[in-house]
């Protein structure tokens, strides 16, 4: 009969404890889901900026058609990304085609003082510097999701239901922690 | 982080039960000595209660109030309310409301009761002189003011102890002046002059460990803590060493601020008080031990 009970409250203490590792397994899968919702929620109003800024650029430089053209191809390229790895190559080229975009700007010194464009600077500023601490809070939380799937005793569990670990959202450093410099 | 979240929360605690036994034995002598019997017991405990929840569920407004803090839109400060935004997405929090000051003084507070509940205030004179990287660090050390709850704390400081500090001194000088008033032979009811004695000594002898429960709750580490917990969120310390450095040069007062809500700045905005006494009760680790701290990270 003691033993009997013994073997029950030992048996009770396991079930709880592979249900709290799962749990918190799944918890952090969905954080990691809530995060790059973030991640694309900015990235998204990153794609819907970009074209008035080409108009609004365009209306002062005709010209710099190569420019346009770059920016408008690196814009559809990241909207197309699959995977998240692409995604983080194609918001590179993305960003270093705005940053040729704004170099060209500071030629037309009417079109810097165009309040419109003066906006728009500040708004792309803005969503850039969001997708940069979207970013990192995605790779915070991935980083702890990766790492419970992988030390001891979470992995069994892990293992056992399956889980996957998950990628990481790299963008260049210097690009994405220098986002284009606005000075008021 | 989660022992400061839950010493701050136990903090809070204590500031909200000192302030309601104060408030109740205040108002308990009150009737007492006014002849009120057991009826003054209810009297002092609904006194007592409805001060206190009044004070906790409006200390954020009173604070704003006092810093003569307006409310702004999206439109108005697109700049302050992108990096807001950006590093209460780092934070994993909800975006805290924005409030400015328009004063030319740099300068910066959070303040409310739960990261849900939470302003960010800044000076005009902040937005004119600080650059993005700057801003951002700025920003996120009021963010991790907000994430660990020491909000919570200082705002209930602010708000309690100095309705308290405002008793006493309103009941010493009354203190005095009614004293006066007798010793020149104008009648007064001896009775409330009892209270008034009664209340004055309590007060004496309540008033150092009030000063000590303030200074308890504004513990400068905190100071540290944020502005470690800021770098960790912006990943770039130099921005808010930069920033420091250019509030610690301005050398004008920030006017709206008083001894009340100096601690919940970033940095002291009583600038022109200087002196051993006043860096006993200081608030504020100095600004060059803080950009040393930065620096090293």
């Amino acid at each position: 009969m003691g033993a009997l009970l013994i073997l029950l409250a030992v048996v009770a203490v396991v079930v709880v404890w592979i249900v709290g590792m799962y749990n918190g397994l799944v918890g952090l899968r969905n954080k990691c889901e809530n995060a790059w919702s973030q991640v694309d929620v900015q990235l998204k109003r990153r794609y819907d900026l970009i074209p008035n800024l080409v108009e609004t650029v365009k209306g002062y430089a005709k010209h710099e058609r190569e420019v346009f053209e770059k920016v408008t191809q690196a814009r559809t390229a990241a909207i197309n990304a699959a995977t998240v790895k692409d995604q983080g190559a194609a918001e590179n080229q993305l960003a270093g085609a705005l940053k040729t975009l704004f170099a060209v700007a500071e030629a037309y010194p009417d079109l810097k003082a165009n309040q419109n464009f003066l906006m728009l600077q500040e708004e792309l500023a803005g969503t850039e510097s969001k997708i940069a601490y979207a970013r990192q809070f995605y790779n915070d939380m991935v980083m702890k999701f990766n790492r419970m799937q992988q030390v001891f005793p979470s992995n069994i569990i892990a293992g056992m239901f399956h889980f996957q670990t998950r990628e990481y959202f790299e963008i260049e450093e210097p690009a994405a922690k220098e986002p284009v410099k606005v000075q008021f | 982080m989660y022992e400061q979240i839950a010493a701050n929360k136990r903090k809070s605690a204590l500031i909200f039960f000192f302030f309601l036994l104060m408030i109740f034995a205040l108002a308990y002598a009150f009737g007492a000595l006014t002849g009120m019997g057991t009826g003054g017991l209810v009297f002092a405990a609904l006194i007592a209660g409805g001060m206190s929840f009044l004070s906790y569920w409006t200390s954020d407004s009173i604070v704003l109030a006092i810093s003569r803090a307006k409310p702004v839109t999206k439109e108005e400060y697109p700049f302050l309310f992108n990096v807001v935004e950006g590093l209460a997405i780092a934070a994993g929090i909800p975006a805290p409301r924005c409030y400015v000051i328009d004063d030319t003084a740099p300068n910066a507070f959070a303040t409310g009761r739960t990261p849900a509940h939470s302003v960010i205030c800044v000076t005009t004179g902040l937005l004119q002189k600080l650059n993005r990287v700057e801003l951002e660090g700025v920003v996120a050390h009021e963010m991790s003011h907000i994430k660990n709850f020491d909000i919570r704390v200082q705002t209930l400081a602010v708000v309690m102890v100095g309705i308290i500090a405002l008793l006493s001194d309103w009941i010493m000088r009354s203190l005095w002046w009614g004293g006066r008033g007798r010793r020149s032979g104008r009648g007064k009811s001896g009775n409330l002059g009892a209270v008034l004695v009664v209340v004055g000594i309590f007060f004496a002898i309540f008033g150092p460990i009030i000063a000590q429960l303030l200074r308890l709750a504004v513990s400068r580490k905190r100071e540290f803590l944020a502005d470690a917990s800021g770098a960790l969120l912006t990943r770039y310390p130099a921005g808010l060493a930069s920033a420091l450095r250019k509030i610690a040069d301005d050398t004008e007062p920030l006017e709206a601020a008083n001894k009340a809500t100096a601690h919940l700045y970033i940095v002291n905005p009583l600038k022109d008080i200087k002196g051993a006494v006043n860096k006993l009760f200081s608030t504020h680790p100095p600004i060059e031990a803080r950009i040393a701290a930065l620096e090293k990270m």
